[in-house]
């Protein structure tokens, strides 16, 4: 090779880099997490979530298209005043290009508007609200873990086809309690079941005894907790105490690993709920949650986690196929490309955002089950994410519609 | 089945023994404070979180040092009694004898900062704490079903009310306690220490949050901010029965842990704004409380 040629294939290489750095705006590719780090929602997402994104960047190289990737991360202490403020700060003045993480919905709800305004993407890796891909969607959310719907309907269905068909509900009263117990009760009735009484307790009741005893002395087969968090903990402490364990079945619509965790297997041992995934499924869900928990000091990933890492990894691999990070074609290619991956079974991101993909019917391990603390449920059913996300068309959501 | 007027009596007095059982927790809980209040000055901002405590520390009992719920019982009250001495010794009595805001945010403080770091070691989950083996199980009343634990409690709860009533009003400690409080220049004068008094009132107080917190650790989730939810009632419960009266603390409390009940059975939604209402009630019609002094 002589001087000349050498010269030009060096200019063109150098042409070839600087042109794909040209389509990364600002040089990097920059990933905000937002999260609780100190409320409620600390161990579902938190400093996990922030973990996790660190490393799906990790494994992806730390750079995409020759560019470093960037992550920053922040509390949201769950108000959407806070979120909206640092979403604000993050888009304006430190060029971040996608955010993840957020658990409350009404944060969420806060930062894909703004986001949106921006044409910037959303990863909805944490929040429970359907809203986001149904009558709020947005060309710019994908939400990934789970949903209310998923939820209701992995828990609801199996049930009610197998003969429970009478239930009584025990409802956080708020939005969030009130979309639940909407969610289930569709589909306990379109499955031919019927609700037979619900109680609206206010968020943080400490003493569920009242509502427990009504709903005993309501003759349903199954009591189900449309709350969260420490509700669903005290609400379910409250059944087993009062011998209701025994008589009916209860079952949690929102339950995360860590609450199954936080409860003695002697009172929750039985119960049945519906996750977006397990740390110990299989092979490949064990070999990442390890990699996870030995970065996390030994605590297991819930579902939020395993999602957050899943998203972003998508994301990075978007982005890299589509030879840009301008929002709009990587999200084209976000919904082209299949997500398959240890989280994500059949997955693929479905025009309105919804990233559908199978949920896991689980039933709580009784003590005498379990070979030590981190060994929480047995996998019952794998609902295929069709049945266990609504349906596109049942959504509303205007963009996605008008495009069919 | 009996009813009147639509109304389920069987399960109408299954709600009222619920919140007899609910008011016994209130009245202990809301004694503590009102001894606090009543016999220091001190508005204890800290007292949900010192219940946390209580909890916590059976929890941590049990899981590190396998002390049982009976000795949890036993030594988590002094535990907490001891941390509440160091407490008062160290930060509240340099600012006693300022307004009482002060010891108000001081102590509103130190309950943010218990609650920060219980939220840093354990989390927010919650953690699991067994019902003790004897206390497990109950017995089928005509009307509901009453586990033995609840009956437990209301018998255990009523037992330590009134012991304490009996102490600060009707022997010669609780007088001098009273008199200590009323005139200090007057008792010091008569060779009493009171200071010390002082001091071991705060742990007292202390003791008794912590002993709500042990009696509710195997029913409620242990959690950081336990404390922080049931407080604010406790507080509204304090006001109606009167600031500092002893009395009106217990009575009150187990009248509002009825008056929820009844809230929960009919209107579950106005469950935890109830209390908050029939203090305003209260407090316009009487602003020294149910059985407070008029000033």
């Amino acid at each position: 090779m002589n001087l000349i040629s050498k010269i030009l294939l060096a200019s063109a290489l150098v042409a070839s880099t600087s042109a794909a750095q040209a389509n990364i705006s600002d040089g990097k590719v920059k990933i905000g997490v937002m999260g609780d780090m100190g409320g409620v929602y600390a161990e579902i997402c938190g400093r996990g979530c922030v973990e996790a994104v660190q490393m799906a960047v990790d494994d992806f190289g730390g750079k995409v298209l020759g560019s470093p990737i960037e992550v920053i991360s922040a509390d949201d202490q769950n108000k959407p005043d806070l979120g909206s403020t640092i979403a604000r700060k993050w888009i304006e003045t430190e060029q971040v290009d996608v955010i993840n993480g957020s658990v409350a919905s009404s944060v969420t709800g806060a930062i894909t508007k703004l986001m949106t305004e921006h044409e910037k993407i959303t990863l909805i890796s944490a929040s429970a609200s359907h809203a986001f891909t149904t009558k709020s969607c947005s060309p710019f959310n994908a939400q990934w873990t789970y949903d209310v719907v998923a939820m209701a309907n992995g828990t609801v269905k199996p049930m009610v086809q197998s003969g429970k068909k009478k239930w009584f509900f025990v409802t956080a009263d708020y939005a969030f309690g009130h979309a639940l117990e909407s969610v289930a009760t569709d589909v306990i009735q379109a499955n031919g079941g019927e609700v037979v009484g619900a109680v609206r307790a206010p968020l943080g009741t400490t003493d569920f005894s009242s509502y427990i005893l009504q709903a005993q002395s309501s003759g349903a087969d199954v009591i189900a907790l449309a709350n969260a968090g420490n509700d669903m903990v005290n609400s379910l402490k409250t059944a087993a105490e009062f011998g209701v364990t025994d008589m009916m079945d209860i079952a949690g619509l929102m339950v995360f690993t860590q609450n199954a965790q936080a409860l003695d297997p002697a009172i929750a041992g039985g119960m049945k709920l519906t996750i977006g995934f397990y740390w110990d499924m299989d092979e490949q869900t064990r070999e990442w949650s390890k990699r996870y928990m030995a970065r996390m000091g030994g605590a297991i990933p819930s579902m939020i986690h395993a999602g957050t890492y899943s998203s972003t990894m998508h994301y990075l691999k978007a982005v890299e196929a589509a030879g840009t990070d301008e929002s709009r074609a990587v999200m084209a290619k976000m919904k082209e490309m299949p997500v398959e991956d240890f989280f994500s079974r059949n997955g693929f991101l479905r025009k309105d955002g919804r990233m559908v993909h199978d949920m896991l019917q689980v039933r709580i391990k009784k003590a005498d089950e379990r070979r030590d603390g981190n060994d929480i449920f047995a996998i019952e059913n794998v609902i295929p994410g069709k049945d266990a996300y609504l349906p596109l068309d049942k959504g509303g959501c205007d963009f996605a519609l008008s495009q069919n | 089945m009996a009813t009147l007027f639509d109304i389920n009596l069987f399960a109408l007095s299954g709600q009222l023994l619920i919140g007899l059982i609910n008011g016994s927790f209130y009245a202990l809980l809301a004694l503590g404070l009102a001894i606090i209040f009543g016999l220091l000055k001190i508005i204890n901002f800290s007292h949900g979180a010192l219940y946390m405590l209580g909890a916590f520390s059976a929890w941590i009992g049990l899981e590190y040092l396998q002390l049982n719920y009976w000795w949890a019982l036993v030594l988590v009250p002094l535990g907490i009694g001891v941390f509440g001495i160091l407490l008062e010794r160290t930060l509240i009595r340099p600012i006693a004898h300022e307004d009482h805001l002060y010891s108000l945010l001081l102590t509103f403080g130190i309950a943010l900062i218990l609650q920060g770091l219980f939220t840093h070691w354990f989390g927010s989950s919650g953690l699991p704490y067994a019902i003790p083996e004897e206390l497990q199980g109950g017995t089928r009343l005509p009307f509901m079903y009453l586990p033995n634990y609840r009956a437990w409690i209301i018998m255990f709860s009523l037992v330590v009310c009134a012991g304490t009533w009996y102490l600060i009003e009707k022997t010669k400690l609780g007088a001098y306690l009273r008199a200590g409080t009323e005139n200090p220049q007057l008792m010091q004068a008569f060779g009493i220490n009171v200071p010390l008094i002082v001091t071991l009132t705060y742990g007292f107080g202390a003791g008794l949050a912590g002993l709500a917190g042990v009696l509710a650790a195997p029913i409620y989730s242990v959690a950081p901010e336990m404390g922080s939810n049931i407080l604010i009632v406790v507080f509204a419960i304090v006001v109606i029965g009167g600031m500092g009266s002893i009395g009106g603390a217990i009575l009150t409390g187990l009248a509002m842990g009825v008056v929820e009940g009844l809230t929960k059975y009919f209107y579950p939604e106005a469950s935890n704004t109830v209390i908050f209402l029939v203090m305003v009630l209260v407090l316009l019609t009487k602003p020294a409380g149910l059985f407070g002094k008029e000033a």
